[in-house]
């Protein structure tokens, strides 16, 4: 099968695979790359643990095309950290209890991380919107909420 | 067309654990060389907070800070034997077992500290903070790292326990054929506020409130957790999961999550959650387990919710619009009981 060269940014550092015609960018995120953070559920765009962000959009990258990333810029949870510190969504979500297996939290923090950087100060209502397409079936949803709107406002008091 | 509101109440007895067999669970504890303490278990976390509260029941037990406490459920093949997280056994049975490993291990420990301290280990007792010294003279004390160090380079003692529970058989009443099989029960009680829409069938849940008796909440943020996401499933179960299709077949039934329903973050209701603490007799430091039963209420108390806004007894599982619209149908119209 054809083998694509692809150049993006991968959390700000320039990356240069072959990805093989069909391939999706969970594969290779995860094998091609080894950035295990994204996490395979479904295979099949409805539980959303797979979400990454292209260029600041939540996407499911079982269902993208690795091609289509060329030239852009695929954030992941391993990116969310600034250094040691971690992003204010993962402070809030341990400190919330917002995970009990796990599984679907890397797919709820980049959701969430995409909505806090369009929306810093969201409604209950835009966080509800923010993570619809993402399967939780431990926590009942309202911590991974909770957590959420402690992240905005954590992130607003880092700001100032 | 109108939507009704509708309450129901559940109230349950939930058992803790299985009685087969005697429902055992094994645990092993030991210190390594750096003078921290591992669990070994075959009992696995699925998030539930097994690898928490058994950390929290060891280090209690062995008299050390929580933090120096690992517990390992790696591997089922090679650990002790469990019977597996499930039936709500967890912090009951693995739990007790963990109590007996720990208090042996605790025992070697403190043999090895009075051989150091040259006293009787009768005399010693630990400060939860890491050391051991003499009762009443905390002048005369050894940390339990030196502790352990000695006795595994200098006195050749493994400082480790073995643990185990098996709840006692319970015999048959040849005359009344009355027994015993369960030594634990949980409870609870459960009040669902609703809304139903008489037009198309669908359920608002409004608001749950709860309260749960399972023991001492060892570790009270994880209880109110397994209760809130329990909660929700319970939800699911009543009103939204089924792998049967609701029209007309087997070939329209669900494949995937797109088909398979469950509630989204859009449909959850405030719950509030009252936890209530009677130490159980024969809990690991008196807890039971929320495990299963915080699911389980919520499924006859919406069954019930329903029944009081338009007057449709639904006695199978989901509770789907379908149903609601022929029962209301069968009622020549929606039927609400009202307040009395």
């Amino acid at each position: 099968m054809a083998r694509t060269p692809v150049e993006f940014r991968l959390n700000g550092a320039e990356k240069a695979v072959f990805v093989e015609g069909g391939a999706n960018l969970l594969d290779v995120l995860r094998r091609g790359l080894g950035d295990m953070t994204p996490k395979y559920g479904c295979g099949q765009g409805t539980c959303g643990t797979c979400t990454v962000l292209v260029d600041g959009r939540p996407q499911l990258a079982c269902l993208t095309l690795a091609e289509t990333v060329a030239g852009r810029e695929v954030r992941t949870v391993a990116g969310l950290p600034d250094g040691a510190e971690l992003h204010p969504l993962q402070d809030a979500f341990m400190e919330n209890f917002a995970a009990q297996c796990g599984y679907c939290t890397p797919g709820m923090l980049m959701a969430a991380a995409a909505l806090l950087e369009r929306r810093p100060d969201p409604s209950r209502e835009e966080v509800v919107e923010a993570i619809s397409g993402n399967i939780c079936r431990c926590t009942g949803y309202e911590p991974i909420i909770a957590a959420i709107l402690d992240a905005a406002q954590r992130r607003r008091r880092r700001a100032s | 067309m109108a939507r009704h509101k509708g309450r129901g109440f559940a109230a349950i007895n939930y058992p803790i654990g299985m009685n087969l067999g005697g429902d055992p669970s094994q645990a092993l504890v030991h210190s390594n060389p750096d003078g921290k303490f591992m669990v070994s278990l075959s009992s696995i976390d699925l998030g539930q907070g097994m690898k928490s509260v058994t950390r929290q029941i060891a280090a209690e037990t062995l008299g050390v800070p929580v933090e120096d406490v690992y517990v390992d459920t790696a591997d089922s093949d090679t650990g002790p034997h469990c019977m597996g997280s499930f039936a709500s056994r967890g912090t009951h049975r693995v739990g007790n077992a963990v109590i007996a490993a720990a208090q042996e291990a605790r025992a070697v420990l403190l043999e090895a500290a009075a051989e150091e301290l040259e006293v009787s280990a009768a005399d010693l007792e630990t400060d939860g903070r890491g050391n051991i010294h003499v009762k009443g003279a905390p002048g005369r004390s050894i940390t339990t790292a030196a502790a352990s160090l000695a006795a595994q380079f200098k006195q050749g003692r493994t400082v480790s326990g073995r643990g185990i529970f098996l709840i006692p058989f319970a015999g048959v009443d040849p005359e009344t054929g009355e027994m015993t099989p369960v030594s634990c029960f949980a409870h609870a009680a459960l009040v669902v506020d609703i809304e139903v829409d008489d037009e198309t069938g669908e359920i608002e849940v409004a608001k749950l409130s709860s309260a749960y008796e399972v023991g001492r909440a060892l570790n009270p943020k994880l209880v109110e957790q397994q209760l809130v996401g329990g909660a929700w499933m319970g939800m699911s179960h009543a009103a939204w999961e089924t792998t049967e299709p609701y029209y007309p077949d087997r070939g329209h039934g669900p494949e995937d999550f797109n088909q398979y329903l469950m509630p989204g973050p859009g449909d959850i209701a405030p719950h509030d959650i009252a936890i209530l603490e009677r130490p159980a007799p024969d809990g690991p430091y008196g807890g039971k387990g929320p495990g299963e039963m915080c699911a389980n209420p919520v499924l006859p108390a919406l069954a019930n919710a329903v029944y009081d806004a338009v007057g449709v007894r639904i006695d199978e599982l989901p509770v789907t619009p379908e149903k609601i619209l022929r029962g209301i149908q069968a009622n020549g119209g929606a039927r609400p009981k009202g307040r009395r």
